[in-house]
């Protein structure tokens, strides 16, 4: 890849929907490096968060900006995984290779990448099952599979295990910590206090649409700096 | 009730001796509806799917307009067909009037809404399930069409069997295009309004068996087809 | 992999019989045809199926008989989607050369009409030899009556003989005076449903297969005849018209071989069209 387009900078970004803010004045910097996840309660916005950094929607106000020198291709460096995977009517390999496809790849190259992702991930011996047959934890490896093999610079991940059970999540955590060390951002969120103990370098903490804290994540679970964050961490903040 | 038995009789006798007349007419109504549908579903397919992906101003007075195409009556449609194709038409020149050509172009106009209008329906339904995903795999607005036509494709087929049911069913608009001329433009349902006509109610009532039969056998094949094929997914 | 394959392959495969089929159709052909706009009278009555092989035949040109009633027949010739007209309304016939659509209206053939009617015979006219008187009695028992209402060589024949008996059915129309729109045999559906009398041409009654307990009632009265003519459509006025095959098949109609073709033609033994081409007309 030819450069980098992280950092993302979001100010003041606003996002209304029936007269309500659901995001409001979120100001806020994403660098490269560290693992952040974002905590909140339901409703907090943090899946509003990620499909308006993703691109998925475009605020109501304010500005969301990639700064790094590859920022004009910002699109192209990005991938996301949300809670349930959304596979194509056709085979394992066949999905992650329609990823591929898009990106322009061809051929014998394409057919190399899909299955080296499909060997990171664990699903060689399935690649040539229908993906909808797959269990719901094989198919959310094989989302990420899917996302690693078009080598993104920053992976959204949208509480990737919350229909998982502990065995599938353990296998998930394992692909994301590899991307991880491989040179990829994460920014995922999650509402498993645990998880984001396990998995966090930095913590961003959303609360009904204001972020409220970010801090580094032993920081933030040993001392949080606001109340909300303290409910939150001790189980007691709900909404 | 003797004119249902005989009708059956008289439907046996027809397949059984492989009679050329049958021959001929269930021919020219298999050509003319299937090519129509065909080319309402390239027409209608990628319609239908583009009103789901492309916002344009207009968009959904444009599916209003499709859904309320559907009940287009098929006589206006063959009026409005017969006098563009007239020799005093627009298109007189063309010399189409009277042919199995201006059929097919008559029976096209009347099932392209159908096949859109269901398509888009459908296509929506996919759309919202796939949207996120495929906007984040960066995909461009033709690319998704291509992607949703083939991912949709067994359900679309029900669209497309909508649209040749009611185009074998149809005898308003191939009457008045067609002429219903004997040997050239002759269908199962022309012959059918004819042998009402003539009083051989019998021949008339087995020949809409037959018309029946063929349906049935058409999506018999059509369903075989998307089970063999689906199995796998 | 296999079943992928197959699913594609067969949809194409679909496709390309469906457009070949099309393209080998033979529908707008290079063949050598003409357009005739007729009747339904001398479709039902199973006329055309007898006379035009033999044309065929002896020409080499097909005949395509779009049939419809006289009006629209007219009609057609007058937007130049016909070539040849053959119809039975001799009024409407001389307009139709007069204004220059038509070259020249030659007296071919003629046969009669006849009222028919249920054997229950409301209105009492089994028998009657004069149609008019007959007509008065239908009127006047309000007993129901089918009419083509549909502006063809019949049905304009029908209401000259309301109009020669003084009575407007018009009023009576949707009570006793049921006006079909439709064909001849579509009619005549309609009256035996209905038990209804109707004015037939005598082709298409005989050659009816849902007669019920239906019978002729009234015939053979001078009033009843029944006179077609046959007229090339004018090229000056549509290039498209086949001028030299449409003469073709009016020179065959009005020649010896042509006449007694028409003569020729039985349904269940009864001779049903007379020649009576008669030239220096």
């Amino acid at each position: 890849m030819s450069g980098v387009a992280l950092p993302l900078q979001l100010r003041g970004v606003v996002w209304k929907a029936g007269g309500e803010r659901r995001l409001d004045g979120i100001d806020l910097s994403i660098e490269a490096g560290a693992r952040t996840i974002v905590l909140g309660p339901n409703g907090a916005g943090k899946s509003l968060l990620l499909r308006l950094c993703h691109g998925l929607l475009q605020p109501s106000a304010g500005e969301i900006n990639w700064r790094g020198p590859a920022a004009a291709e910002a699109a192209g460096h990005q991938a996301m995984v949300f809670q349930r995977p959304v596979m194509l009517r056709r085979s394992a390999a066949a999905n992650v290779s329609y990823a591929l496809k898009l990106r322009g790849l061809d051929g014998e190259d394409r057919r190399a990448r899909a299955a080296a992702a499909l060997a990171r991930a664990g699903l060689s011996n399935l690649a040539a099952q229908p993906a909808r047959a797959l269990s719901i934890g094989e198919q959310q490896r094989l989302a990420l599979a899917r996302a690693w093999a078009i080598e993104p610079e920053i992976l959204w991940l949208d509480e990737p295990t919350a229909s998982l059970d502990p065995a599938a999540t353990f296998a998930v955590e394992g692909i994301i910590e590899a991307m991880h060390r491989g040179g990829c951002k994460i920014v995922m969120t999650t509402h498993d206090l645990a998880q984001a103990r396990r998995l966090a370098d930095e913590i961003v903490f959303l609360h009904r649409g204001r972020l409220l804290e970010r801090q580094p994540a032993d920081r933030f679970f040993a001392k949080p700096a606001t109340a909300e964050g303290a409910a939150f961490v001790a189980g007691t903040l709900h909404w | 009730m003797q004119q249902f038995y005989d009708s059956f009789a008289t439907a046996l006798g027809l397949i059984v001796t492989i009679d050329p007349g049958l021959v001929e007419i269930v021919r020219l109504s298999l050509e003319v509806s299937l090519s129509a549908v065909t080319l309402a579903a390239f027409i209608g397919l990628p319609l239908g799917g583009a009103v789901v992906l492309f916002a344009f101003p207009g968009r959904r007075a444009l599916v209003v307009l499709l859904n309320s195409l559907m009940g287009l009556p098929p006589v206006i449609v063959g009026l409005v067909v017969y006098l563009l194709l007239s020799r005093s038409g627009p298109l007189g020149v063309l010399g189409l009037l009277f042919s199995p050509a201006a059929m097919i172009l008559a029976q096209t106009i009347l099932v392209t809404p159908i096949v859109a209008a269901l398509a888009r329906q459908f296509l929506e339904d996919l759309w919202s399930e796939y949207a996120d995903q495929l906007r984040s795999l960066g995909v461009r607005r033709d690319q998704a069409l291509v992607t949703l036509l083939w991912e949709g494709r067994f359900s679309l087929t029900t669209a497309v069997l909508a649209g040749f049911g009611r185009a074998s069913a149809e005898v308003g608009a191939v009457m008045i295009v067609g002429g219903n001329i004997e040997h050239a433009t002759r269908t199962m349902t022309t012959a059918i309004a004819l042998e009402t006509s003539k009083g051989d109610l019998s021949l008339a009532l087995g020949l809409g068996l037959l018309l029946m039969l063929l349906s049935l056998a058409i999506n018999g094949a059509a369903y075989l087809i998307r089970d063999l094929a689906g199995h796998r997914q | 992999m296999f079943r992928r394959l197959f699913s594609i392959r067969a949809m194409l495969a679909f496709v390309g019989l469906v457009v070949a089929a099309g393209l080998a159709s033979p529908g707008a052909a290079s063949e050598r045809y003409i357009v005739v706009g007729s009747t339904t009278s001398t479709q039902d009555s199973g006329l055309f199926g007898w006379l035009l092989p033999a044309f065929t035949k002896a020409s080499g040109i097909e005949v395509r008989i779009v049939a419809k009633g006289t009006g629209e027949a007219i009609k057609l010739g007058q937007s130049g989607d016909a070539d040849v007209l053959l119809v039975h309304d001799p009024k409407s016939e001389a307009k139709f050369v007069a204004e220059g659509y038509g070259v020249k209206r030659f007296a071919f053939m003629y046969n009669d009409f006849i009222i028919v009617g249920p054997k229950a015979d409301p209105a009492h006219i089994a028998g009657d030899g004069n149609v008019v008187d007959a007509m008065k009695k239908i009127a006047a028992a309000g007993a129901l009556f089918a009419s083509r209402g549909d502006d063809s060589g019949t049905n304009k024949a029908e209401l000259r003989l309301w109009k020669a008996a003084g009575i407007d059915p018009k009023p009576g129309s949707g009570k006793w005076y049921l006006e079909t729109g439709s064909g001849m045999g579509a009619t005549l559906n309609t009256s035996v449903g209905k038990a209804a009398y109707t004015f037939s041409d005598r082709a298409t009654w005989l050659a009816f297969q849902n007669k019920a307990d239906f019978d002729v009632l009234v015939q053979a009265d001078k009033a009843l005849l029944n006179q077609y003519g046959i007229i090339l459509v004018n090229p000056a006025r549509f290039a498209s018209v086949k001028a030299k095959d449409g003469q073709a098949f009016i020179d065959w109609l009005i020649s010896p071989a042509g006449q007694k073709t028409i003569g020729d033609f039985r349904i269940g033994g009864q001779q049903v069209f007379f020649p009576n081409y008669m030239p220096g007309q």
